[in-house]
Protein backbone atom coordinates (compact mmCIF):
# COMPACT_ATOMS: atom_id res chain seq x y z
CA UNK A 1 0.00 0.00 0.00
CA UNK A 2 1.46 3.41 -0.96
CA UNK A 3 2.33 5.80 1.79
CA UNK A 4 -0.45 8.26 0.96
CA UNK A 5 -3.05 5.48 1.28
CA UNK A 6 -1.80 4.66 4.77
CA UNK A 7 -2.04 8.28 5.83
CA UNK A 8 -5.51 8.60 4.33
CA UNK A 9 -6.57 5.41 6.10
CA UNK A 10 -5.35 6.64 9.46
CA UNK A 11 -7.05 9.98 8.88
CA UNK A 12 -10.34 8.22 8.16
CA UNK A 13 -10.06 6.08 11.30
CA UNK A 14 -9.35 9.18 13.37
CA UNK A 15 -12.42 10.92 11.96
CA UNK A 16 -14.59 7.96 12.72
CA UNK A 17 -13.27 7.80 16.30
CA UNK A 18 -13.99 11.45 16.80
CA UNK A 19 -17.65 10.87 15.93
CA UNK A 20 -17.89 8.27 18.70
CA UNK A 21 -16.04 10.28 21.33
CA UNK A 22 -18.03 10.66 24.54
CA UNK A 23 -19.36 14.12 25.25
CA UNK A 24 -17.92 15.99 28.22
CA UNK A 25 -21.43 16.74 29.35
CA UNK A 26 -24.31 14.27 29.18
CA UNK A 27 -26.90 16.47 30.85
CA UNK A 28 -27.87 13.80 33.37
CA UNK A 29 -29.03 14.70 36.87
CA UNK A 30 -30.71 17.88 37.98
CA UNK A 31 -29.21 21.16 39.24
CA UNK A 32 -28.70 21.29 43.00
CA UNK A 33 -30.35 24.38 44.48
CA UNK A 34 -28.50 26.69 46.87
CA UNK A 35 -31.01 25.83 49.59
CA UNK A 36 -30.54 22.08 49.38
CA UNK A 37 -26.76 22.42 49.26
CA UNK A 38 -26.88 24.61 52.38
CA UNK A 39 -28.98 21.96 54.13
CA UNK A 40 -26.65 19.12 53.17
CA UNK A 41 -23.18 20.70 53.37
CA UNK A 42 -22.46 20.01 57.03
CA UNK A 43 -18.69 19.50 56.86
CA UNK A 44 -16.50 21.87 58.87
CA UNK A 45 -13.08 22.84 57.60
CA UNK A 46 -10.09 23.40 59.90
CA UNK A 47 -10.22 27.14 59.16
CA UNK A 48 -13.78 27.17 60.52
CA UNK A 49 -15.49 27.40 57.14
CA UNK A 50 -18.86 25.69 57.49
CA UNK A 51 -19.32 26.38 61.19
CA UNK A 52 -22.91 27.44 61.92
CA UNK A 53 -24.18 30.37 63.95
CA UNK A 54 -24.63 29.84 67.66
CA UNK A 55 -22.34 29.26 70.63
CA UNK A 56 -21.79 27.08 73.67
CA UNK A 57 -20.21 27.10 77.11
CA UNK A 58 -18.15 24.65 79.13
CA UNK A 59 -20.77 24.63 81.89
CA UNK A 60 -23.66 23.76 79.60
CA UNK A 61 -21.48 21.19 77.88
CA UNK A 62 -20.72 19.47 81.17
CA UNK A 63 -24.43 18.98 81.80
CA UNK A 64 -25.06 17.55 78.32
CA UNK A 65 -22.00 15.35 78.62
CA UNK A 66 -23.19 13.84 81.90
CA UNK A 67 -26.60 13.09 80.43
CA UNK A 68 -25.76 11.89 76.93
CA UNK A 69 -22.10 10.92 76.73
CA UNK A 70 -20.82 9.67 80.08
CA UNK A 71 -22.49 6.25 79.83
CA UNK A 72 -20.17 5.35 76.90
CA UNK A 73 -17.12 7.54 77.51
CA UNK A 74 -16.96 7.62 81.32
CA UNK A 75 -17.86 10.20 83.92
CA UNK A 76 -14.71 12.24 83.29
CA UNK A 77 -14.07 11.11 79.71
CA UNK A 78 -11.30 8.72 80.71
CA UNK A 79 -13.14 5.65 81.98
CA UNK A 80 -14.70 4.25 78.80
CA UNK A 81 -15.98 1.65 78.03
CA UNK A 82 -15.79 3.24 74.57
CA UNK A 83 -13.28 5.77 73.21
CA UNK A 84 -11.37 7.73 75.81
CA UNK A 85 -11.93 11.41 75.04
CA UNK A 86 -9.83 13.13 77.68
CA UNK A 87 -6.09 12.63 77.31
CA UNK A 88 -4.24 11.38 80.38
CA UNK A 89 -1.11 13.28 79.29
CA UNK A 90 -0.05 16.12 77.00
CA UNK A 91 0.80 15.95 73.30
CA UNK A 92 4.49 16.32 74.19
CA UNK A 93 4.69 13.27 76.47
CA UNK A 94 6.73 10.22 75.43
CA UNK A 95 6.31 9.65 71.64
CA UNK A 96 3.63 7.16 70.62
CA UNK A 97 6.07 5.05 68.60
CA UNK A 98 7.89 4.23 71.83
CA UNK A 99 4.75 3.87 73.95
CA UNK A 100 2.20 1.84 71.96
CA UNK A 101 -0.13 1.51 74.95
CA UNK A 102 -0.38 5.27 75.33
CA UNK A 103 -3.95 6.47 74.96
CA UNK A 104 -4.74 8.72 72.01
CA UNK A 105 -7.37 11.33 72.83
CA UNK A 106 -8.41 14.83 71.87
CA UNK A 107 -5.82 16.66 73.96
CA UNK A 108 -2.76 14.66 72.99
CA UNK A 109 -3.55 13.42 69.47
CA UNK A 110 -6.23 15.40 67.63
CA UNK A 111 -4.67 18.04 65.34
CA UNK A 112 -7.73 20.30 64.80
CA UNK A 113 -10.39 21.50 67.25
CA UNK A 114 -12.95 21.91 64.45
CA UNK A 115 -12.98 18.11 64.03
CA UNK A 116 -14.60 17.75 67.44
CA UNK A 117 -17.57 19.87 66.39
CA UNK A 118 -17.86 18.19 62.99
CA UNK A 119 -17.73 14.66 64.36
CA UNK A 120 -20.01 15.16 67.36
CA UNK A 121 -22.62 16.84 65.19
CA UNK A 122 -22.62 14.14 62.50
CA UNK A 123 -22.20 10.97 64.54
CA UNK A 124 -22.92 11.42 68.24
CA UNK A 125 -24.48 10.38 70.55
CA UNK A 126 -24.02 6.87 69.15
CA UNK A 127 -27.60 5.89 70.02
CA UNK A 128 -29.12 9.13 68.66
CA UNK A 129 -26.83 10.60 65.99
CA UNK A 130 -27.87 13.94 64.58
CA UNK A 131 -30.08 14.74 67.57
CA UNK A 132 -28.04 17.59 69.06
CA UNK A 133 -28.67 21.26 68.26
CA UNK A 134 -25.78 23.38 67.02
CA UNK A 135 -25.63 25.18 70.38
CA UNK A 136 -25.47 21.84 72.19
CA UNK A 137 -22.63 20.73 69.92
CA UNK A 138 -20.76 23.98 70.60
CA UNK A 139 -21.22 23.42 74.33
CA UNK A 140 -20.05 19.80 74.19
CA UNK A 141 -17.06 20.86 72.11
CA UNK A 142 -16.24 23.53 74.70
CA UNK A 143 -16.52 21.02 77.53
CA UNK A 144 -14.31 18.43 75.79
CA UNK A 145 -11.64 21.01 74.94
CA UNK A 146 -11.75 22.28 78.51
CA UNK A 147 -11.50 18.77 79.98
CA UNK A 148 -8.44 18.26 77.77
CA UNK A 149 -6.91 21.49 79.19
CA UNK A 150 -6.98 23.21 75.80
CA UNK A 151 -9.24 26.14 76.80
CA UNK A 152 -10.21 27.63 80.15
CA UNK A 153 -13.63 27.29 81.73
CA UNK A 154 -14.86 30.72 80.65
CA UNK A 155 -14.04 30.45 76.94
CA UNK A 156 -17.17 30.47 74.79
CA UNK A 157 -17.08 28.34 71.65
CA UNK A 158 -18.49 29.76 68.43
CA UNK A 159 -17.59 30.00 64.74
CA UNK A 160 -14.88 32.57 65.55
CA UNK A 161 -13.22 31.05 68.62
CA UNK A 162 -13.26 27.32 67.77
CA UNK A 163 -10.84 27.40 64.78
CA UNK A 164 -8.41 29.44 66.91
CA UNK A 165 -7.99 26.78 69.62
CA UNK A 166 -4.38 25.60 69.51
CA UNK A 167 -4.03 21.83 69.29
CA UNK A 168 -0.56 20.86 70.50
CA UNK A 169 -0.44 17.53 68.63
CA UNK A 170 -0.72 19.23 65.24
CA UNK A 171 3.01 19.91 64.97
CA UNK A 172 3.71 16.17 64.90
CA UNK A 173 1.59 15.50 61.80
CA UNK A 174 3.35 14.68 58.53
CA UNK A 175 1.92 13.63 55.18
CA UNK A 176 2.48 10.08 53.94
CA UNK A 177 5.98 9.55 52.61
CA UNK A 178 5.69 5.97 51.38
CA UNK A 179 6.29 5.51 47.68
CA UNK A 180 6.77 1.79 47.17
CA UNK A 181 9.84 0.90 45.12
CA UNK A 182 12.93 -0.86 46.36
CA UNK A 183 14.19 1.89 48.65
CA UNK A 184 14.19 1.73 52.45
CA UNK A 185 10.87 0.88 54.12
CA UNK A 186 8.96 3.88 55.37
CA UNK B 1 -21.52 -33.85 36.34
CA UNK B 2 -22.81 -30.39 36.98
CA UNK B 3 -25.92 -31.18 34.93
CA UNK B 4 -26.64 -34.16 37.08
CA UNK B 5 -25.91 -32.23 40.23
CA UNK B 6 -28.22 -29.47 39.12
CA UNK B 7 -31.11 -31.81 38.46
CA UNK B 8 -30.71 -33.52 41.76
CA UNK B 9 -29.51 -30.48 43.58
CA UNK B 10 -30.13 -30.13 47.25
CA UNK B 11 -31.48 -26.96 48.78
CA UNK B 12 -29.32 -25.41 51.41
CA UNK B 13 -30.86 -25.68 54.85
CA UNK B 14 -28.99 -22.78 56.42
CA UNK B 15 -26.25 -24.05 58.66
CA UNK B 16 -28.21 -27.17 59.54
CA UNK B 17 -26.53 -30.51 59.11
CA UNK B 18 -29.61 -32.08 57.52
CA UNK B 19 -30.08 -31.51 53.81
CA UNK B 20 -33.39 -30.19 52.54
CA UNK B 21 -35.42 -31.44 49.60
CA UNK B 22 -38.67 -30.35 47.98
CA UNK B 23 -41.57 -32.81 48.05
CA UNK B 24 -45.19 -32.53 47.05
CA UNK B 25 -47.55 -32.17 49.99
CA UNK B 26 -51.03 -33.68 50.03
CA UNK B 27 -52.30 -30.34 48.70
CA UNK B 28 -50.02 -30.56 45.69
CA UNK B 29 -47.76 -27.72 46.88
CA UNK B 30 -44.01 -28.06 46.87
CA UNK B 31 -42.72 -27.95 50.41
CA UNK B 32 -39.27 -28.33 51.88
CA UNK B 33 -38.45 -31.31 54.01
CA UNK B 34 -35.31 -32.34 55.80
CA UNK B 35 -33.35 -35.40 54.79
CA UNK B 36 -30.66 -36.84 57.04
CA UNK B 37 -27.41 -36.57 55.06
CA UNK B 38 -26.08 -40.00 55.89
CA UNK B 39 -29.24 -41.92 55.01
CA UNK B 40 -29.60 -40.39 51.57
CA UNK B 41 -28.86 -42.15 48.31
CA UNK B 42 -29.13 -39.36 45.72
CA UNK B 43 -29.90 -41.82 42.95
CA UNK B 44 -33.06 -43.04 44.67
CA UNK B 45 -34.80 -39.80 45.42
CA UNK B 46 -35.73 -36.99 43.04
CA UNK B 47 -34.15 -33.79 44.25
CA UNK B 48 -35.58 -30.32 44.36
CA UNK B 49 -36.70 -28.80 41.06
CA UNK B 50 -35.20 -25.58 39.69
CA UNK B 51 -35.61 -22.69 42.11
CA UNK B 52 -35.50 -18.93 41.87
CA UNK B 53 -32.30 -18.58 43.88
CA UNK B 54 -29.27 -20.84 44.04
CA UNK B 55 -27.81 -22.12 47.26
CA UNK B 56 -24.56 -23.38 48.68
CA UNK B 57 -24.15 -27.09 49.21
CA UNK B 58 -25.42 -27.97 52.67
CA UNK B 59 -21.97 -29.42 53.25
CA UNK B 60 -20.26 -26.03 52.81
CA UNK B 61 -20.33 -23.47 55.60
CA UNK B 62 -17.92 -20.64 54.83
CA UNK B 63 -18.43 -17.87 57.34
CA UNK B 64 -17.07 -14.50 58.13
CA UNK B 65 -15.79 -13.96 61.64
CA UNK B 66 -17.76 -11.10 63.12
CA UNK B 67 -16.90 -8.76 65.97
CA UNK B 68 -18.62 -5.56 67.11
CA UNK B 69 -16.70 -3.53 64.55
CA UNK B 70 -15.97 -5.80 61.60
CA UNK B 71 -16.35 -9.20 60.03
CA UNK B 72 -13.46 -10.96 58.33
CA UNK B 73 -13.38 -12.90 55.08
CA UNK B 74 -12.49 -16.62 55.44
CA UNK B 75 -9.49 -16.41 53.08
CA UNK B 76 -8.51 -20.02 53.79
CA UNK B 77 -11.87 -21.29 52.47
CA UNK B 78 -11.79 -19.46 49.14
CA UNK B 79 -10.57 -20.45 45.66
CA UNK B 80 -9.52 -18.09 42.90
CA UNK B 81 -9.62 -14.33 43.23
CA UNK B 82 -13.27 -13.33 43.65
CA UNK B 83 -14.70 -13.09 47.14
CA UNK B 84 -18.32 -14.26 47.16
CA UNK B 85 -20.31 -11.12 47.94
CA UNK B 86 -21.78 -12.49 51.15
CA UNK B 87 -18.27 -13.25 52.39
CA UNK B 88 -16.82 -9.80 51.59
CA UNK B 89 -15.42 -8.30 54.77
CA UNK B 90 -17.42 -5.65 56.58
CA UNK B 91 -16.16 -2.64 58.44
CA UNK B 92 -18.46 0.20 59.29
CA UNK B 93 -18.74 2.62 62.13
CA UNK B 94 -22.44 2.82 62.93
CA UNK B 95 -24.10 -0.19 61.33
CA UNK B 96 -25.53 -0.84 57.88
CA UNK B 97 -28.11 1.73 56.74
CA UNK B 98 -31.23 0.75 54.80
CA UNK B 99 -31.44 3.01 51.75
CA UNK B 100 -34.28 3.07 49.25
CA UNK B 101 -32.74 3.13 45.76
CA UNK B 102 -35.76 5.04 44.46
CA UNK B 103 -35.15 8.00 46.74
CA UNK B 104 -31.34 7.74 46.78
CA UNK B 105 -29.54 10.93 45.75
CA UNK B 106 -25.91 11.89 45.28
CA UNK B 107 -25.19 15.61 45.51
CA UNK B 108 -21.99 17.03 44.02
CA UNK B 109 -21.16 20.65 44.78
CA UNK B 110 -18.44 23.01 45.98
CA UNK B 111 -15.79 24.01 43.42
CA UNK B 112 -17.77 22.88 40.37
CA UNK B 113 -19.45 24.74 37.51
CA UNK B 114 -22.73 22.83 37.80
CA UNK B 115 -23.73 21.64 41.30
CA UNK B 116 -25.82 18.56 40.52
CA UNK B 117 -28.03 15.98 42.18
CA UNK B 118 -27.90 12.51 40.63
CA UNK B 119 -30.40 9.73 41.18
CA UNK B 120 -29.29 6.11 41.03
CA UNK B 121 -30.88 5.88 37.59
CA UNK B 122 -28.83 8.91 36.49
CA UNK B 123 -25.60 7.24 37.64
CA UNK B 124 -26.53 4.09 35.72
CA UNK B 125 -27.07 6.06 32.50
CA UNK B 126 -23.43 7.15 32.31
CA UNK B 127 -20.96 4.99 30.38
CA UNK B 128 -20.31 2.01 32.64
CA UNK B 129 -17.00 0.44 33.55
CA UNK B 130 -16.25 -2.84 35.32
CA UNK B 131 -13.03 -3.67 37.07
CA UNK B 132 -11.75 -6.25 39.49
CA UNK B 133 -9.81 -4.97 42.48
CA UNK B 134 -9.36 -5.62 46.16
CA UNK B 135 -10.57 -3.49 49.02
CA UNK B 136 -8.48 -3.82 52.17
CA UNK B 137 -8.93 -2.16 55.53
CA UNK B 138 -5.73 -0.39 56.64
CA UNK B 139 -6.24 -1.95 60.06
CA UNK B 140 -5.93 -5.42 58.50
CA UNK B 141 -3.38 -6.77 60.91
CA UNK B 142 -3.49 -8.76 64.08
CA UNK B 143 -0.74 -8.33 66.63
CA UNK B 144 1.16 -11.63 66.62
CA UNK B 145 0.22 -13.09 69.95
CA UNK B 146 -0.57 -16.79 69.55
CA UNK B 147 -0.18 -19.85 67.33
CA UNK B 148 -3.83 -20.74 66.85
CA UNK B 149 -4.92 -18.08 64.37
CA UNK B 150 -6.05 -18.52 60.78
CA UNK B 151 -5.47 -16.43 57.62
CA UNK B 152 -8.95 -15.03 58.31
CA UNK B 153 -7.81 -13.83 61.75
CA UNK B 154 -4.55 -12.38 60.46
CA UNK B 155 -5.75 -10.50 57.39
CA UNK B 156 -9.41 -11.26 56.67
CA UNK B 157 -10.13 -7.56 56.16
CA UNK B 158 -9.30 -7.81 52.47
CA UNK B 159 -11.74 -8.99 49.82
CA UNK B 160 -12.06 -8.75 46.06
CA UNK B 161 -14.99 -8.16 43.76
CA UNK B 162 -15.79 -7.19 40.23
CA UNK B 163 -17.20 -3.69 40.61
CA UNK B 164 -19.34 -1.93 38.03
CA UNK B 165 -20.20 1.74 37.92
CA UNK B 166 -19.15 5.04 36.41
CA UNK B 167 -15.67 6.55 36.42
CA UNK B 168 -15.54 9.47 38.82
CA UNK B 169 -13.66 11.38 36.09
CA UNK B 170 -16.80 11.12 33.94
CA UNK B 171 -18.82 12.68 36.77
CA UNK B 172 -16.14 15.31 37.35
CA UNK B 173 -16.42 16.36 33.69
CA UNK B 174 -20.19 16.32 33.94
CA UNK B 175 -20.27 18.81 36.82
CA UNK B 176 -17.27 20.81 35.58
CA UNK B 177 -14.73 20.49 38.38
CA UNK B 178 -12.78 23.71 38.93
CA UNK B 179 -9.13 23.15 37.96
CA UNK B 180 -8.18 24.83 41.25
CA UNK B 181 -9.96 22.15 43.30
CA UNK B 182 -7.37 19.91 44.98
CA UNK B 183 -9.43 17.80 47.40
CA UNK B 184 -12.92 16.45 47.62
CA UNK B 185 -14.96 15.32 50.57
CA UNK B 186 -16.85 12.04 50.22
CA UNK B 187 -19.72 11.55 52.65
CA UNK B 188 -21.80 8.47 53.40
CA UNK B 189 -25.38 8.29 54.60
CA UNK B 190 -24.86 5.82 57.41
CA UNK B 191 -25.43 6.82 61.05
CA UNK B 192 -21.74 7.81 61.30
CA UNK B 193 -22.17 10.05 58.25
CA UNK B 194 -18.67 8.80 57.42
CA UNK B 195 -16.46 11.33 55.66
CA UNK B 196 -12.99 11.32 54.14
CA UNK B 197 -11.04 13.95 52.20
CA UNK B 198 -9.57 12.63 48.95
CA UNK B 199 -7.09 14.31 46.59
CA UNK B 200 -8.84 15.29 43.35
CA UNK B 201 -6.02 13.61 41.41
CA UNK B 202 -7.30 10.20 42.53
CA UNK B 203 -10.71 11.18 41.20
CA UNK B 204 -9.26 11.87 37.77
CA UNK B 205 -7.06 8.76 37.90
CA UNK B 206 -9.01 5.57 38.63
CA UNK B 207 -11.74 6.34 41.19
CA UNK B 208 -15.25 5.11 40.48
CA UNK B 209 -18.76 5.38 41.81
CA UNK B 210 -19.97 1.79 41.75
CA UNK B 211 -23.44 0.33 42.06
CA UNK B 212 -22.78 -3.33 41.27
CA UNK B 213 -20.65 -6.05 42.77
CA UNK B 214 -20.00 -9.43 41.20
CA UNK B 215 -22.80 -9.11 38.69
CA UNK B 216 -25.59 -7.84 40.93
CA UNK B 217 -26.46 -4.74 42.92
CA UNK B 218 -23.95 -3.96 45.67
CA UNK B 219 -24.78 -5.63 48.96
CA UNK B 220 -26.05 -3.34 51.74
CA UNK B 221 -22.94 -4.19 53.77
CA UNK B 222 -20.78 -2.93 50.89
CA UNK B 223 -22.58 0.35 50.34
CA UNK B 224 -25.93 -0.21 48.61
CA UNK B 225 -27.01 1.44 46.44
CA UNK B 226 -23.75 3.22 45.49
CA UNK B 227 -20.30 3.69 46.94
CA UNK B 228 -17.04 5.33 46.13
CA UNK B 229 -14.31 2.93 44.98
CA UNK B 230 -10.68 4.01 45.26
CA UNK B 231 -8.63 1.08 43.92
CA UNK B 232 -5.55 0.27 45.97
CA UNK B 233 -6.34 2.74 48.75
CA UNK B 234 -7.23 1.96 52.34
CA UNK B 235 -10.79 0.69 52.46
CA UNK B 236 -12.08 3.43 54.72
CA UNK B 237 -11.66 5.96 51.89
CA UNK B 238 -14.02 4.04 49.58
CA UNK B 239 -17.00 5.69 51.24
CA UNK B 240 -20.09 3.48 51.24
CA UNK B 241 -23.69 4.67 50.88
CA UNK B 242 -22.23 7.72 49.12
CA UNK B 243 -24.56 10.71 49.38
CA UNK B 244 -22.38 13.77 48.84
CA UNK B 245 -19.16 14.92 47.20
CA UNK B 246 -17.86 18.42 47.92
CA UNK B 247 -14.99 19.78 45.82
CA UNK B 248 -12.61 21.97 47.80
CA UNK B 249 -9.14 23.51 47.86
CA UNK B 250 -7.99 21.67 50.97
CA UNK B 251 -8.70 18.65 53.16
CA UNK B 252 -11.49 18.86 55.73
CA UNK B 253 -9.55 17.09 58.53
CA UNK B 254 -12.41 14.80 59.47
CA UNK B 255 -12.23 12.50 62.46
CA UNK B 256 -11.40 9.49 60.25
CA UNK B 257 -8.30 11.19 58.82
CA UNK B 258 -6.98 12.71 62.05
CA UNK B 259 -7.82 10.83 65.23
CA UNK B 260 -8.18 7.53 63.29
CA UNK B 261 -6.46 6.13 60.18
CA UNK B 262 -3.28 8.02 61.05
CA UNK B 263 -0.22 6.31 62.43
CA UNK B 264 2.49 7.31 64.87
CA UNK B 265 5.88 6.64 63.27
CA UNK B 266 9.52 7.28 64.15
CA UNK B 267 10.63 10.40 66.02
CA UNK B 268 7.20 11.10 67.44
CA UNK B 269 5.70 11.91 64.05
CA UNK B 270 2.12 11.07 63.14
CA UNK B 271 1.64 10.03 59.52
CA UNK B 272 -1.52 11.27 57.83
CA UNK B 273 -3.22 10.60 54.50
CA UNK B 274 -1.44 7.28 54.14
CA UNK B 275 -3.80 6.11 51.44
CA UNK B 276 -2.01 3.40 49.48
CA UNK B 277 -1.99 -0.20 50.62
CA UNK B 278 1.53 -1.66 50.41
CA UNK B 279 2.11 -5.03 48.74
CA UNK B 280 1.27 -8.07 50.79
CA UNK B 281 0.77 -11.80 50.48
CA UNK B 282 -0.34 -14.66 52.66
CA UNK B 283 -0.20 -18.43 52.34
CA UNK B 284 -3.78 -19.62 52.79
CA UNK B 285 -2.85 -23.30 52.47
CA UNK B 286 -1.35 -24.94 54.40
CA UNK B 287 -2.20 -22.72 57.33
CA UNK B 288 -3.66 -23.15 60.81
CA UNK B 289 -5.67 -25.34 61.52
CA UNK B 290 -4.56 -27.67 58.70
CA UNK B 291 -3.08 -31.03 59.60
CA UNK B 292 -0.43 -31.73 56.96
CA UNK B 293 0.66 -35.08 55.57
CA UNK B 294 4.15 -35.90 54.41
CA UNK B 295 4.77 -35.73 50.68
CA UNK B 296 3.74 -33.35 47.94
CA UNK B 297 1.99 -30.19 49.05
CA UNK B 298 0.77 -27.38 46.83
CA UNK B 299 1.37 -24.19 48.79
CA UNK B 300 -1.34 -21.70 47.83
CA UNK B 301 -2.15 -18.12 48.63
CA UNK B 302 -2.94 -14.62 47.44
CA UNK B 303 -0.81 -11.54 46.88
CA UNK B 304 -1.84 -7.96 46.18
CA UNK B 305 -0.54 -4.40 45.98
CA UNK B 306 -2.21 -1.01 46.09
CA UNK B 307 0.50 0.32 43.78
CA UNK B 308 -0.17 -1.85 40.75
CA UNK B 309 0.36 -5.40 39.60
CA UNK B 310 2.04 -8.18 41.49
CA UNK B 311 5.16 -9.12 39.53
CA UNK B 312 6.26 -12.00 41.69
CA UNK B 313 5.71 -14.00 44.82
CA UNK B 314 8.57 -15.81 46.48
CA UNK B 315 8.20 -18.77 48.79
CA UNK B 316 10.54 -19.95 51.49
CA UNK B 317 10.11 -23.44 52.91
CA UNK B 318 13.13 -23.15 55.21
CA UNK B 319 12.22 -20.29 57.52
CA UNK B 320 13.45 -17.57 55.17
CA UNK B 321 16.94 -18.95 54.45
CA UNK B 322 16.23 -19.20 50.70
CA UNK B 323 13.40 -18.13 48.41
CA UNK B 324 11.95 -19.59 45.21
CA UNK B 325 9.51 -18.09 42.73
CA UNK B 326 5.90 -19.22 42.99
CA UNK B 327 3.69 -19.58 39.90
CA UNK B 328 1.25 -16.70 39.45
CA UNK B 329 -2.23 -17.56 38.22
CA UNK B 330 -3.56 -15.35 35.43
CA UNK B 331 -5.19 -12.91 35.37
CA UNK B 332 -2.64 -10.75 37.16
CA UNK B 333 -4.38 -7.40 37.45
CA UNK B 334 -3.69 -3.90 38.67
CA UNK B 335 -4.43 -3.51 42.40
CA UNK B 336 -5.95 -6.96 42.59
CA UNK B 337 -5.65 -10.15 44.59
CA UNK B 338 -3.49 -12.52 42.57
CA UNK B 339 -3.32 -16.26 43.23
CA UNK B 340 0.05 -17.95 43.62
CA UNK B 341 0.95 -21.61 43.91
CA UNK B 342 4.15 -23.49 44.68
CA UNK B 343 4.64 -27.23 44.60
CA UNK B 344 6.72 -28.55 47.48
CA UNK B 345 7.64 -31.87 49.01
CA UNK B 346 7.42 -31.87 52.78
CA UNK B 347 9.85 -34.36 54.30
CA UNK B 348 8.14 -34.44 57.67
CA UNK B 349 10.65 -32.23 59.52
CA UNK B 350 9.77 -29.13 61.45
CA UNK B 351 10.04 -26.03 59.28
CA UNK B 352 8.54 -22.65 58.54
CA UNK B 353 6.91 -21.67 55.26
CA UNK B 354 6.29 -18.09 54.19
CA UNK B 355 5.58 -15.94 51.15
CA UNK B 356 6.62 -12.45 50.11
CA UNK B 357 5.01 -10.33 47.42
CA UNK B 358 6.85 -8.13 44.94
CA UNK B 359 4.97 -5.45 43.00
CA UNK B 360 5.68 -3.55 39.81
CA UNK B 361 7.38 -0.70 41.66
CA UNK B 362 10.01 -3.18 42.86
CA UNK B 363 8.67 -3.13 46.42
CA UNK B 364 9.29 -6.34 48.33
CA UNK B 365 6.94 -7.25 51.17
CA UNK B 366 8.89 -6.65 54.39
CA UNK B 367 9.28 -8.71 57.54
CA UNK B 368 7.63 -7.48 60.73
CA UNK B 369 11.10 -6.65 62.04
CA UNK B 370 11.82 -4.45 59.03
CA UNK B 371 8.51 -2.62 59.50
CA UNK B 372 9.17 -2.04 63.19
CA UNK B 373 12.71 -0.84 62.43
CA UNK B 374 11.29 1.67 59.96
CA UNK B 375 8.29 2.85 61.98
CA UNK B 376 8.55 1.87 65.62
CA UNK B 377 5.72 0.12 67.44
CA UNK B 378 3.19 2.92 67.64
CA UNK B 379 0.71 1.78 65.02
CA UNK B 380 -1.54 -1.04 63.95
CA UNK B 381 -2.36 0.57 60.60
CA UNK B 382 -0.71 -0.32 57.28
CA UNK B 383 1.13 -3.34 58.57
CA UNK B 384 1.84 -5.87 55.84
CA UNK B 385 4.53 -8.20 57.16
CA UNK B 386 5.54 -11.57 55.78
CA UNK B 387 3.46 -14.21 57.58
CA UNK B 388 5.14 -17.46 58.55
CA UNK B 389 3.43 -20.78 59.22
CA UNK B 390 5.25 -23.22 61.47
CA UNK B 391 4.88 -26.86 60.45
CA UNK B 392 5.49 -29.13 63.40
CA UNK B 393 6.86 -32.63 63.14
CA UNK B 394 3.42 -34.21 63.50
CA UNK B 395 2.05 -32.14 60.63
CA UNK B 396 0.35 -29.55 62.82
CA UNK B 397 0.42 -26.17 61.06
CA UNK B 398 0.32 -23.09 63.27
CA UNK B 399 1.01 -19.39 63.01
CA UNK B 400 4.49 -18.40 64.12
CA UNK B 401 4.05 -15.54 66.60
CA UNK B 402 6.61 -12.74 66.49
CA UNK B 403 7.76 -10.25 69.08
CA UNK B 404 6.01 -6.88 68.87
CA UNK B 405 8.99 -4.73 69.79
Amino acid sequence: MPYWACVAGIAMISCERRVNTAPTHFGYGRPATKQEIAAKAIAIRPDGKGLPAGSGTVQHGAVIYAGKCASCHGVTGTEGPFNVLVAPDTADAVPFDRAPQRIKAIGNYWPYATTVFDYVRRAMPFNAPGSLSDNEVYSLTAYLLYANKLIDSSTVMNAKTLPGVIMPARKYYVTDNRNGGDGPYE
Amino acid sequence: MSQKMTRRRLLLGGAATAAVAMVKSSFGKMVQTGIPEAAMDPTRQVGPLPGVLGTRSPFEHPQRKASLTSSQTPLQDLYGIITPSDLHFERHHAGVPAIDPNTYELTIHGMVDRPTVFSLADLKRFPAVSRICFIECSGNFRKPDKETITPQDICGLTSQSEWTGVMLSTIFREVGVDPKATWFLAEGSDAAVMTRSIPVSKGWDDAMIVYAQNGEAIRPQQGYPARLLLPGWEGNTSIKWLRRIELSDGPFMTREETSKYTEPIKDGKIRQFSFTMDARSIITYPAYPVQLQKGWVEIRGIAWSGRGKITGVEISTNAGKSWQAARLQEPVMDKAHTCFRYLWQWDGDTTEIMSRAIDETGYIQPSLKELITARGIGTGYHLNPVTAWLIKRGGEVVYRPEKWK
